[in-house]
């Protein structure tokens, strides 16, 4: 009895690599799910004298999507972003992650702009705060404040239509 | 042309590979002899159609044909050559095309040098090797195959990692690989025995010298690799406890535990389903390893591109290998008699012990390195686990197991008496303390954990001096040079062995306790102080590799006024991938390094640049190497080379399960002669 | 300085400093400046570092890694350093962030119970088999005196050895 002990153990081994097999180790998930966004206040991309404060956006549930114009994988979700901020279901913020305004505003040109308002982060302190490690990101935002949801790496049509889309139709609710 | 070759090439071997993996075995179930006879002309010709293979390999790197997407893809034109040649195995296809031809490599050794074995034996250990082989080889046939085509041809190679070019490459990756796969020897020897039935200690004799060379092979492969992250990654640290380093110190330890089990099989004929089931362990760790790097699970600076598919044909692999040894393991070990009777204080008790320490070790390192997984897999959130856990648990199981390290040699096989030891190992105690307790404040500052290191470091010498001075008393007449140069090689070179490990844990000690570092902004004619000697600055100007551009500085380095050197670290960019590199330049030296690595630049002329004191950094390297040389020493012992002695050994050690060894303590502490 | 503060040794040395100044070629080199505006700081943030992970590199430390994110995270911990936050409140500051994965040294906890407990876990029951494993084994092993014969062959045996020996 004891002799089959290894082959045992073995098993869950192979049992839990098996399972890591199919898991991403790369893909953090925040710890802030589920509590009140950061608040920050921060200069409007397009006009640097205004301040945006996410306080303002209470009351509505919204995207805030973080970008670059360095950021390759940015350009790929970009498209998919664009069409949903014309399909006005849900306000996109942007948080123009450590870039330099003239490029980033020269890449919206380029691109299209689906951003309701971006603000400015040059530092990267507004994406300390988010938890960001890596862009893009999109975190959901609930009437309340709320993270609800955070998409590491690019938004893509898959993420949208099976838990992007019905969670935003499940909180406006 | 030449790729298609030695793609034909491994599936030749491959089909090789699949009659040396069956016909071999049935034939010795059989007793067919000419089927068991098979065994060593098929080896030998699978090694042919490898090397062949491999020819094939290193030729197309060598001659940049970047109509190969592996050559494509990790080379480059102007890379010089000989790092053409290792980029053979810098890629994940390539690595496995080295690993086969290690195994064949060894298995050719074993139908050469086992003559004196019984055939069906040899046939069945080769069997199981050639069984092996066929899995990796058609691994890499199906998921990685190194010689596949790109069309059209890429004009230019997009280079290999520049953290790869480095003398490192060239013979890091083969010492450790001969490692992992000399491990294989022991399983198959361990395999075929379960398979026989035939599980007396003749198996451990026989696999004692194959076991001892993988482990040198694998101790030096760790150690160049430590030594590599020290001078290429430009902070001067030499071991992260990162999965991939892990996943070859797991073998090393449990193959340390082998080596130590197999020498009670061999003599005493006890532990032997723990010794088969370590043979199994430690060339299951192996494997193991290999799955760990190419799948993807863990995240590592070291790991190859993955690929899920990779992941799970080398799983299934795995299982196949692992599985099925355990299961002929839990079928045949119940049937194993016990071997030798001993006290609970004996030499075997405390191998025991010491074994024990090392697998609940190597247990340790494991559960740290896959815990990440194992919490993410049951969804219970992601968690890291580094060196503070992995110093953490390591240095306290570590520490009893030093300790008997001491005790052991001078144990009595069979029985021995504590207070005896007590008395004679109570100088030993009293100057270590002494010397731990002192050496720090020669060193300049008391620390607790310098003083903790270097008592065990001493407590490791004293044992060793205590024990040959005993043997020497007991080893008849002469001179003292006579008693020396009569005790067997396999006597000294386990103590060699212990003192690598002192003298590995007095660097370790001393450069975590006493090293220094500064971060400075040097500009042109200034200079910085540290461990007594001045750092003078003159300017860096740039210069033109092969492959890459540079920024090298100039360091003279001052000791009591005297110039002692220039040191030029560099600051590479490489011209393909457009990657930076920091080549540090190191002063090595036998007490101390110095170790100087530029930073960024700054305005006129100015750098930052980091400096730092290491000292007896390099006893850490060379600890290692004492241990691979004690480890070359036990295989040269003549006992390896005389075969016509080794009857009364036989007599000796062959107990059956009632224990009727002729006994008497002189037969029982030195038994080994022959 | 004030002259009168310095003792004779001190003294000594500064003299010859200037004597060496002088007679040096160039103008007696400068001490290089320390890269950190506070070496205090700076020691206390990379220890810190040392025992946090890079999110974003392959499996590096803070401390370790010249990434552009290891870069911003540290200056944030120098600053909240500067602030006078303790190593704890900053390593709780991260945590609410990025979780307890930025950790190398995992938190004990229930999920983490297992992997700080197994090692001495595994070697408290393996000692405790080993121990029963040897008592139970020399129980069932019952060593027979040697016969009169079996003495001689051993005998025999000791000076076959001693033979090889000389």
């Amino acid at each position: 009895m004891r002799f089959l002990l290894p082959l045992a153990a073995f098993i869950v081994l192979v049992g839990f690599l098996a399972v890591g097999l199919g898991l991403k180790p790369r893909e953090i998930p925040s710890p802030l799910v589920g509590k009140p966004a950061p608040v920050f206040q921060s200069p409007r991309l397009h006009e640097p004298d205004q301040i945006l404060s996410s306080k303002d956006n209470l009351g509505k549930v919204w995207l805030l999507n973080v970008w670059a114009s360095w950021c390759v994988s940015c350009r790929e979700e970009h498209p998919l972003l664009v069409e949903l901020s014309k399909s006005g279901i849900v306000p996109i913020y942007g948080l123009n992650y450590k870039d330099k305004p003239e490029l980033a505003l020269q890449w919206l040109g380029q691109y299209g702009d689906p951003y309701t308002v971006s603000v400015v982060d040059p530092e990267g302190r507004i994406g300390i705060d988010y938890g960001v490690y890596g862009v893009p990101e999109t975190y959901v935002i609930d009437k309340d404040g709320v993270i609800r949801h955070k998409q590491i790496g690019p938004v893509t049509i898959e993420s949208l239509e099976k838990k992007i889309l019905p969670l935003i139709k499940e909180l406006q609710g | 042309m030449i790729p298609e070759l030695g793609n034909f090439s491994l599936i030749l071997a491959l089909l090789l590979a699949l009659t040396q993996g069956t016909l071999p075995i049935i034939g010795a179930a059989r007793g067919n002899l000419s089927w068991i006879a098979l065994a060593r002309p098929v080896v030998q010709g699978q090694f042919v159609f490898l090397a062949i293979a491999f020819g094939c390999l290193a030729y197309s790197f060598v001659n940049n044909d970047f109509s190969v997407i592996n050559v494509a893809r990790n080379s480059n034109s102007e890379l010089p050559t000989h790092y053409r040649f290792a980029a053979s195995w810098g890629s994940h296809e390539g690595s496995l095309l080295l690993w086969v031809l290690m195994l064949a490599g060894w298995s050719v050794a074993v139908s050469v040098f086992s003559r004196h074995l019984p055939d069906e034996m040899v046939a069945r250990v080769l069997g199981v090797m050639g069984m092996v082989s066929v899995g990796f080889i058609m691994f890499m046939l199906i998921t990685s195959n190194p010689f596949d085509r790109l069309l059209p041809a890429a004009f230019e190679g997009s280079d290999l990692n520049p953290l790869l070019q480095d003398f490192g490459m060239v013979i890091h990756p083969p010492m450790l690989y001969m490692g992992y796969v000399g491990f294989s020897v022991a399983f198959a020897f361990a395999i075929a025995a379960l398979i026989s039935g035939q599980m007396d200690a003749a198996w451990a004799r026989w696999s004692r010298p194959w076991t001892t060379v993988a482990w040198v092979f694998l101790t030096i492969g760790i150690m160049l690799g430590s030594w590599w992250a020290y001078y290429e990654l430009g902070w001067g640290g030499w071991w992260f406890w990162d999965p991939v380093e892990n996943a070859s110190f797991l073998p090393w330890m449990v193959g340390t535990a082998l080596v130590h089990s197999l020498a009670v099989t061999e003599k005493r004929g006890s532990f032997k389903s723990w010794t088969l089931l370590l043979a199994i362990s430690a060339f299951s760790l192996s494997l193991l390893g290999t799955f760990l790097v190419r799948s993807g699970v863990l995240t590592s600076v070291h790991a190859f591109a993955t690929d899920p598919s990779r992941g799970i044909f080398i799983l299934g692999f795995l299982v196949i290998v692992i599985g099925s040894s355990l299961l002929l393991f839990a079928w045949r070990a119940p049937k194993i008699g016990l071997g030798g009777k001993f006290d609970l204080v004996s030499r075997e008790s405390m191998l025991l012990a010491n074994n024990l320490l090392l697998v609940v070790a190597a247990g340790s390192v494991l559960l740290g390195t896959l815990y990440p997984l194992l919490m993410d897999s049951l969804d219970l959130g992601k968690i890291s686990v580094g060196p503070p856990y992995f110093e953490a648990v390591f240095v306290p199981l570590m520490t009893p197991a030093i300790f008997l390290m001491g005790l052991g040699p001078l144990s009595r096989w069979k029985q021995a008496s504590l207070p005896e030891l007590a008395m004679r190992l109570r100088w030993a105690f009293g100057v270590s303390m002494a010397t731990a307790l002192l050496m720090p404040l020669v060193m300049g500052e008391w620390k607790p954990m310098v003083s903790f290191g270097l008592l065990l470091a001493f407590w490791v010498i004293a044992t060793i001096f205590v024990s040959i001075r005993h043997r020497l008393q007991n080893s008849g007449q002469g001179s003292v040079f006579t008693r020396l140069a009569r005790q067997s090689r396999s006597y000294y070179s386990m103590h060699l062995a212990h003192f690598g490990i002192a003298i590995f844990i007095i660097g370790v000690t001393l450069v975590n306790g006493y090293e220094t570092e500064k971060d400075v902004r040097m500009e042109i004619g200034s200079t910085v102080e540290m461990g007594g000697y001045t750092f003078r600055f003159t300017g860096a100007s740039p210069v033109t590799g092969p492959n890459y551009s540079a920024m090298r500085g100039d360091i003279e380095v001052l000791h009591n006024g005297e110039k002692i050197r220039v040191m030029q670290p560099e600051k590479r960019t490489y011209n393909a991938s457009g990657m930076t590199m920091t080549e540090p330049a190191i002063d090595t030296g036998f007490i101390r390094d110095l170790y100087v690595a530029l930073g960024e630049p700054l305005e006129d002329g100015a750098w930052v640049v980091r400096v730092y004191h290491k000292p007896f950094v390099d006893w850490i390297w060379f600890g290692c190497l004492l241990m691979a040389f004690g480890g070359m020493l036990a295989v040269s012992d003549r006992r390896y080379r005389l075969k016509i002695n080794t009857k009364p050994i036989e007599a000796a050690t062959e107990e059956k399960d009632g224990g009727r060894a002729p006994s008497g303590n002189r037969l029982a502490t030195g038994g080994k002669k022959g | 300085m004030i002259p009168d503060l310095l003792n004779t040794r001190g003294r000594k040395q500064m003299i010859l400093l200037l004597i060496l100044a002088l007679l040096s070629p160039l103008n007696w080199a400068k001490e290089a400046a320390p890269v950190a505006e506070d070496p205090v700081i700076e020691k206390r943030m990379l220890a810190l570092s040392e025992d946090l992970r890079c999110l974003v590199c392959q499996n590096e430390s803070l401390a370790g890694s010249r990434a552009d994110f290891a870069n911003d995270l540290r200056r944030e911990i120098r600053e909240q350093l500067k602030e006078g936050k303790k190593d704890q409140e900053i390593i709780d500051f991260l945590v609410a962030r990025y979780g307890d994965f930025v950790l190398y040294n995992p938190p004990m906890k229930p999920t983490t119970y297992l992997l700080w407990i197994g090692p001495f876990a595994f070697l408290l029951i393996g000692a405790a088999i080993l121990f029963f494993y040897l008592k139970m084994r020399r129980r069932q092993i019952e060593e027979p005196s040697l016969t009169d014969d079996q003495h001689r062959h051993a005998e025999s045996l000791l000076k076959d050895d001693k033979g090889n020996n000389a």
